[in-house]
């Protein structure tokens, strides 16, 4: 779901092949017919943005048909864990959950809190959520205080154990539910339930697929936990042939995730300081609850030798590791955030490397209008790019509102060396490092990022050098002694000893170390990236760990490594029964060795060496120590799988269907239309188009998606430039169903345009069945796709998708809902120069768009006290009140 | 050449006489294609890589070759010996080689002064040189010492940075690394879309 494999990940889709051929059912539920569609036992289509509905459905077929996997809920997941008794669900406040603040449009999660569990440290939650905090768990969970001693009911019957709970939250998601929501067949939502669930229990597993169709919403995050649920249920992770498997698009955006290039994340999922983090102990204790179970108990050890690496030397006990050099972040500084700062002039210059948001971003005139506004600009790639050249080649100079005399960026450009002309590590999707050696060296003045920073942080600190100012500190202190090879004023830094760096070294002998499980906090080791500590263990660097596939077994151990601890199925604890015997022969992975008293098995097993099946930590007991026998999920906090999210989800514990920002229906389930939590910008440069309970919705009557071909890739600065690739795929298209085709006039190969708030885009006509128009609660709705790789540079052009989009974020991880908006379609090319903006504003007019539209996120029809749910609301007075648009408040800061 | 032996180098006669019966090998083979050699023959050497698009992190073999003009990438083929992979490649990572050796690529640092029109060549050195000042410059325009409640912020609003997918580890780690020193905040990469 969520993925078109076939198209966007091509040579990963031979194993689904291969498991098809084996005897595997393939089943693709996605909006559009596609190449994956085509090659699936099973295409049913669905309306973008509904996937929650359909999901829930699945989850409420297997809890009133006893369907899921009993024995492995019970031990490994959260299902018997109580839920303290001021948790209030959306089934009682009308699709809000409890501790919600209209006036903050956030939640307070402490009534999500397990019975008996301390309460979570209060982290003021509107915070919580402009730092994208759901998505800092990236290598683990939340915290919680203590992983022991929370209340359970192993019968499951306890009516506030989670079990009990999930139960309740999805009855209503009833197949009825998903044909009128999703537009759904029964026959087919059966048949996928039935298949699905057939794939479950001790011999058979199932896994599930995602990719940006699930993560580009404004409850993205809430997408995949809903399929995380039905996975765990089924008893589908830590097993072979299972799994919930993130599909990701460029080469190394693991990597840049776990090494991150990300405003709120240090290296290894360390979240950035924040300005109440008074020092390092106020930091650890906000990762990590005192009595917390697992390897996050850690943190300290983390923290401290990511100090060491960083300052080095000048990091030392008595200045508590210079945990004090590191910048405070207090709210979004995403890149959207930044953006509309740059329009608003707070921000003075940009980097751009090997990245093209002119094409590639939501919303590609805003971005372009910030680029406008800046001292200057810089960009690295291998080829001229859109974002190098908006001054000249923007949408924006045909409608004057961007004019080379008039702006103001100065804009350097610098030719950046290809992938074979240097050496590093890329990090795939299955979190494996893949070592590229250099094949020779670029020409001109091209050079590697590596070379390109190092140089810039060299001159910088030779500028700085006679600095007394307290500010430069930082730089002047950093460990900048990276190994070089060459000769002269500008060497090229080493790969392999910044990797080795990463891999972390201890400080007393030199030696590199074996695994995160040697780091210490006293100082005497430094690491850049926990997880990754190991990819150097023995002194070897197994990122180039190449031994054919033919010369060893199908778990490939010894190419690549995979972290943690070149672990290949991540909590495969769970692919044994609690007794740690593999739950069927042929789904063996992992097991424990009762003889030699170990966890062993085909893959490194994941859990500590030596702990048998059958331990049971004290009462009060921290860190991986406290971890049970069966307790498989060793990075949470009580070591079980959440299908109930105490904390780190910060717009829910579990996932609720809510309809995407801009939608043509009316939210079924709740009153709440759309998600209460996410994070809307009102402003005029973002307007947004009207979704029920506002009017006007109608002048965007379709639903709008977009994705990806093979052919191309992300925002065509790779590809848009290669006589074959753009051979292949020579134009930008839009799909049309014939019916929506003969409703609007628009015939197969002539021009069409698409229209939003925002912006129109031409395209050619692709009159197709791949398009089915769906039967929604008694009224039919249209779907139109685009590709979206097209821009004005390159030896193929066109307009650009991504500037049809606004920007709505989800509040878990601050990523755009890109996947799902709404939009008109007509036949014929869009207004040029000033009539477009002026074809645009009349589109606003009619719609009624201002700068309020979307921002009324509250629609529930509850009291702002029940959704504040203290244990004594009674809210006098405010009985069939409503909080309604008018009831609630505007959240962007700015407006 | 005589006229039997004429008609045994017509393919046809070989198909149906010899091995090849189904014409895809020997049989169809003409004195012109006899001759012709992979490209990939002429290769110096033959590196280890991995395709630069999506994450599936296909395994790649680049043969590296030279002339008068220096080294050359002559060919990038699949590694057979990927487990991921098993030597394929899709229609972008077989046209990676064109990525690598087109002329699209830029080779000079180019520099747009504020109100320009046009593009001028500037020498890389001066160009980092120039950078590094209204880095410290925009650094210091968006300092923040501390919030209003005085917490410190040690920080800078006036620097912001957008990649990484595209980039490898160790690139990443001293951007973040630099950036953190200087106090810039505002650094993300395509995983935030
Ligand atoms: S060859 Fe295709 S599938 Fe493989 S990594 Fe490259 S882009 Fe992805």
């Amino acid at each position: 779901m969520g993925s078109n494999m076939a198209e966007a990940h091509p040579v990963g889709f031979q194993w689904v092949m291969e498991a098809k051929a084996r005897g595997a059912k393939v089943l693709h539920i996605d909006p559009r017919f596609t190449r994956t569609s085509a090659l699936a036992d099973k295409h049913v289509p669905l309306r973008a943005g509904s996937d929650i509905a359909f999901l829930g459905g699945v989850i409420n077929h297997i809890l009133s048909n006893d369907l899921d996997f009993r024995e492995y809920v019970r031990a490994y997941t959260n299902a018997s864990f109580l839920v303290g008794e001021e948790f209030v669900d959306t089934e009682d406040l009308d699709g809000l959950f409890s501790g919600y603040d209209p006036e903050t449009g956030t939640y307070d999660t402490s009534t999500w809190q397990y019975e008996n569990g301390f309460p979570e440290d209060s982290v003021e939650s509107e915070r919580h959520r402009e730092q994208s905090a759901g998505e800092q768990h990236g290598s683990g969970g939340p915290k919680l205080e203590s992983g022991t001693g929370i209340a359970t009911d192993q019968t499951l019957e306890h009516p506030r154990c989670v079990f009990q709970i999930l139960k309740r939250h999805f009855s209503r998601y009833t197949p009825e539910m998903v044909e009128r929501i999703c537009g759904v067949s029964r026959e087919d939502f059966l048949e996928v339930c039935r298949a699905w669930t057939s794939a479950s229990g001790r011999e058979h597993t199932a896994a599930l697929v995602y990719s940006v169709g699930w993560t580009q919403h404004s409850m993205g995050a809430q997408y995949i936990r809903a399929g995380a649920i039905i996975q765990l249920l089924l008893g589908n992770i830590g097993r072979p042939g299972g799994g919930v498997l993130a599909l990701r698009g460029h080469a190394s955006i693991q990597g840049s995730t776990d090494i991150p290039t990300l405003y709120n994340l240090l290296p290894g999922y360390l979240p950035m300081p924040d300005a109440r983090h008074a020092d390092k102990r106020d930091y650890v204790e906000s990762i990590r609850g005192t009595h917390q179970k697992g390897y996050w108990h850690n943190a300290d050890d983390y923290i401290v030798s990511l100090l060491k690496e960083y300052w080095g030397e000048a990091a030392t006990e008595e200045n508590d590791y210079r945990f004090d050099y590191l910048p405070r972040i207090d709210g979004d500084h995403g890149t959207y955030r930044t953006v509309m700062d740059m329009i608003d002039g707070k921000v003075f210059g940009y980097f751009l490397l090997g990245q093209n948001p002119a094409v590639g971003s939501a919303h590609g005139r805003l971005q372009r209008l910030g680029m406008a506004n800046l001292d200057w600009l810089v960009v690295r790639d291998l080829t001229m790019i859109e974002s190098a050249e908006f001054w000249r080649n923007a949408p924006e100079i045909e409608t004057g509102e961007i004019t080379a005399e008039q702006c103001r960026t100065e804009v350097f450009f610098f030719p950046a060396a290809s992938h074979v002309e240097k050496e590093g590590t890329f990090t795939q999707t299955q979190r494996m490092l893949q070592w590229r050696d250099r094949a020779l060296e670029p020409r001109g003045d091209q050079r590697s990022e590596l070379w390109f920073i190092y140089h810039l942080g060299r001159i910088l600190r030779r500028k700085l050098a006679t600095s007394t100012d307290e500010r430069d500190r930082p730089l002047l202190d950093l460990a900048w002694d990276y190994r070089t090879e060459g000769d002269g004023e500008f060497p090229e830094p080493s790969a392999d000893d910044v990797l080795r760096r990463i891999n972390g070294v201890d400080l007393t002998t030199g030696e590199l170390l074996d695994s995160y499980q040697q780091l210490t906090s006293d100082g005497t080791t430094a690491a850049g990236c926990w997880i990754y500590s190991g990819v150097y263990a023995g002194g070897v660097n197994h990122a180039r760990n190449r031994t054919a596939r033919t010369e060893q077994d199908e778990t490939a151990l010894e190419w690549g490594w995979a972290w943690p601890a070149n672990r290949r199925v991540l909590y495969n604890r769970a692919s044994a029964d609690p007794q740690g015997r593999p739950w069927s022969e042929r789904k063996k992975l992992v097991w424990w060795d009762a003889e030699r008293g170990e966890w062993t098995g085909h893959d490194v097993p994941d859990f500590p060496k030596t702990t048998p099946p059958e331990f049971e930590p004290e009462y009060g007991e921290a860190g991986p120590g406290a971890l049970a026998g069966d307790d498989p999920f060793i990075m949470q906090a009580d070591g079980k799988a959440w299908l109930f999210a105490p904390s780190g989800v910060v717009d829910g514990p579990l996932p609720t269907h809510y309809e995407p920002h801009e939608s043509p229906m009316p939210n079924l389930l709740y009153g709440q239309q759309g998600s209460p939590a996410r994070k809307v910008y009102g402003r005029e440069d973002n307007p947004s188009n009207p979704a029920p309970p506002e009017g006007g919705g109608d002048v965007f009557p379709f639903v709008f998606t977009a994705a990806r071909l093979t052919e191309h890739h992300t925002a065509g600065g790779m590809s848009r430039q290669l006589a074959y690739l753009s051979e292949l795929q020579p134009a930008l298209f839009v799909e049309v169903s014939p019916q929506l085709a003969a409703e609007r006039g628009l015939e197969n190969l002539d021009w069409a345009h698409v229209v939003t708030s925002r912006a129109a885009v031409d395209a050619r006509v692709l009159v197709t069945e791949r398009m089915r128009p769906l039967r929604l609660d008694g009224r039919v709705v249209h779907q139109v796709w685009m590709p979206y790789h097209w821009g004005p540079s390159g030896k193929v052009d066109g307009d650009v998708v991504n500037d049809l989009l606004g920007v709505v974020l989800d509040p878990n991880t601050m990523i755009q809902e890109s996947k799902v908006a709404t939009c008109d379609i007509r036949p014929g090319r869009r207004p040029r120069g000033c009539e477009l903006l002026e074809y645009l504003a009349e589109y606003r007019r009619r719609a009624g768009v201002t700068v309020e539209t979307g921002t009324h996120v509250v629609t529930a029809h509850t009291t702002a006290s029940d959704a504040a749910a203290t244990s004594d609301t009674t809210a006098p007075g405010s009985t069939g009140s409503h909080t309604t648009a008018q009831g609630t408040t505007d959240r962007e800061e700015d407006a | 050449m005589g006229v039997s032996d004429w008609i045994r180098s017509w393919p046809v006669y070989r198909q149906l006489t010899g091995a090849d019966r189904l014409g895809r090998g020997d049989a169809a083979a003409s004195p012109q294609s006899r001759e012709r050699e992979p490209r990939t023959a002429d290769a110096d050497r033959v590196t280890a890589s991995v395709c630069p698009y999506c994450a599936v992190g296909c395994s790649q073999n680049v043969y590296v070759g030279s002339d008068d003009g220096g080294e050359r990438v002559l060919q990038i083929e699949g590694n057979p010996d990927s487990p991921i992979s098993r030597g394929r490649l899709c229609p972008k990572g077989s046209a990676s080689k064109q990525l690598v050796t087109g002329d699209h690529r830029e080779e000079r640092v180019l520099y747009r002064a504020p109100y320009g029109t046009e593009w001028q060549e500037l020498d890389l050195p001066t160009a980092l040189d120039m950078l590094a000042d209204r880095v410290l410059d925009a650094r210091r325009k968006g300092w923040q010492d501390t919030d209003a409640d005085g917490k410190p912020l040690r920080r800078t609003q006036g620097i912001a940075s957008l990649g990484g997918a595209t980039l490898d580890n160790e690139e990443n780690y001293l951007i973040k690394k630099l950036f953190t020193a200087l106090g810039a905040v505002q650094i993300e990469n395509q995983a935030r879309i």
